[in-house]
């Protein structure tokens, strides 16, 4: 699974300054944004990212990753700056298919998989499935996308860029088959919002 | 609010922070499945089980230098429970403590809810004995794991059920079930009944930790939490016939302490810091006014 090329240490970015209170920080952001689904919460945690990585997707990787966790990133980036990263300072191993991964790292939307590719987890165990961390170019509250479900007090309204109507479909589907599915974290730069599996969402 | 000065010689919180990302990854797991009990590796505490080692090693996941703590035991801040754990904490994190919930960011609670009413941004940690429902009905985990992912429930309901034909009303008074979301059947921890409706659509995010079964369970704000019941029985809070003794106050879980051998006794509030904030506010019940030491 994990790419054997040795670690490019010269050119290695540094990760969080404070790993302890960073992480805890990083891990109340996560936790603000799945348990407020469609509100933008701002990660206060400061990074370098490197190539490839949004700021609140290199933060909550930071916070989240690690040994036991495969995280799958575009075959491109592995091999490269940000791949290197993750296997440093997570010690996470790099997963070449959806199905192995805890985390998947996208660069946008278009690039969601067949759902059924993704770790969806097991009726009795739902919970071993993936956290999906998509960066979008825009995401604001207030828009045509209206969500409903726990976290929600009445209805969120947000907007997200690059949504298609096959991203609605993948919502759709993953909140019908619950308690099986992904949970999605979109980030645009440092800030971040959730999705999770139970969120209802109408277009 | 006191402050603290932590010691040193430990990880901030006392737990490593591999397991501190294991726990968290469980959380937000939990959160997403509301009601799912998430197996995580609960570690040996320095305390024993059934002493809250669930909720402790939440709070040490959770905790940051932020935050301002509060811990109750059965509602009260200065029992023996409440105060090891909070002085655990302090010594652990050096974070702020309080008795005023609306003060406290965090809420490690044995057994009950504030009276006071959440807010926003809370967390209420709950500790748990045994987070399976069905446990007592089906012994067998691999059975109760289908159980649920099935919504099979019948079987709790049989029980109210027989409840009813044996005392003529359900007599399940704590650890009272409840459907969250719809789906899950949740314990909510042994919480009096009484406080089961404070869990319907709260604004804050409520964790459940338990440390000897290692589940970690939760429910997140504005989540449909319902207690069962049946049409002709539906659920219904206790009620007292006299107020608290020494605040008057009428709408919070009153204690029954008996005060001498002839079987009199007194109803006192649960909850120490709503009942002296009554107190300070000039209310008064029967037998007092002044504010607890």
């Amino acid at each position: 699974m994990n790419t054997a090329t040795e670690l490019d240490l010269a050119h290695m970015l540094p990760g969080f300054a404070d790993p302890v209170h960073d992480a805890q920080r990083g891990f109340r952001c996560v936790l603000d944004a799945l348990s407020r689904p469609g509100r933008l919460f701002d990660m206060t945690v400061d990074v370098t990212p490197p190539p490839g990585l949004a700021p609140a997707q290199c933060a909550a990787l930071l916070t989240l990753a690690d040994c036991d966790t495969p995280v799958w990133l575009e075959p491109g980036l592995r091999d490269a700056a940000a791949g290197h990263y993750l296997r440093f300072h997570c010690g996470c191993p790099l997963a070449a298919d959806f199905a192995d991964a805890h985390f998947v790292v996208l660069a946008g939307l278009g690039a969601l998989p067949q759902r059924s590719a993704l770790k969806l987890g097991d009726p009795c165990y739902p919970d071993r499935s993936a956290t999906v961390l998509v960066e979008v170019p825009e995401l604001e509250h207030g828009g045509p996308i209206r969500l409903r479900g726990p976290g929600i007090a009445d209805v969120q309204a947000i907007s997200v860029g690059g949504w298609t109507a096959r991203t609605t479909a993948f919502l759709h589907e993953n909140r019908a088959a619950f308690p099986l599915g992904v949970d999605l974290l979109l980030s645009c730069g440092g800030r971040l919002m959730g999705l999770p599996r139970t969120t209802i969402v109408e277009v | 609010m006191t402050q603290a000065e932590a010691h040193d010689g430990y990880n901030f919180a006392y737990l490593d922070e591999h397991t501190k990302r294991m726990i968290r990854r469980a959380l937000l797991k939990a959160v997403a499945i509301p009601g799912y009990q998430v197996p995580f590796g609960s570690r040996e505490m320095p305390l024993p089980y059934g002493w809250g080692t669930g909720g402790i090693q939440v709070t040490a996941a959770v905790i940051g230098r932020a935050d301002v703590l509060k811990v109750i035991d059965q509602g009260a801040d200065d029992t023996t429970n409440a105060v090891n754990i909070r002085s655990f904490f302090r010594k652990v994190t050096g974070v702020a403590t309080t008795e005023r919930t609306r003060e406290a960011t965090l809420i490690q609670t044995r057994h009950r809810i504030p009276e006071t009413p959440l807010s926003e941004g809370q967390i209420m940690v709950f500790q748990v004995p045994i987070p399976e429902p069905l446990r007592w009905l089906e012994p067998r985990e691999t059975e109760t794991r289908s159980m649920h992912a099935l919504r099979e429930y019948g079987v709790m309901h049989v029980k109210l059920y027989e409840d009813i034909v044996r005392h003529g009303r359900i007599a399940t008074t704590y650890d009272y079930p409840v459907i969250v979301n719809g789906h899950y059947l949740m314990r909510p921890s042994p919480i009096p009944k009484f406080d089961n409706p404070k869990l319907h659509r709260s604004p804050a995010l409520m964790l459940f930790g338990a440390g000897r079964e290692k589940r970690v369970y939760a429910v997140p704000p504005d989540t449909d939490v319902r207690s069962l019941d049946f049409d002709d029985h539906p659920f219904a809070i206790e009620r007292w016939d006299a107020p608290c003794a020494l605040c008057g106050a009428t709408d919070a879980y009153l204690d029954e302490i008996i005060i001498d051998d002839k079987g009199e006794r007194m109803y006192v509030c649960s909850d120490t810091e709503y009942c002296n904030d009554r107190q300070q506010a000039g209310h008064h019940g029967t037998q007092g006014g002044a504010p607890r030491a």
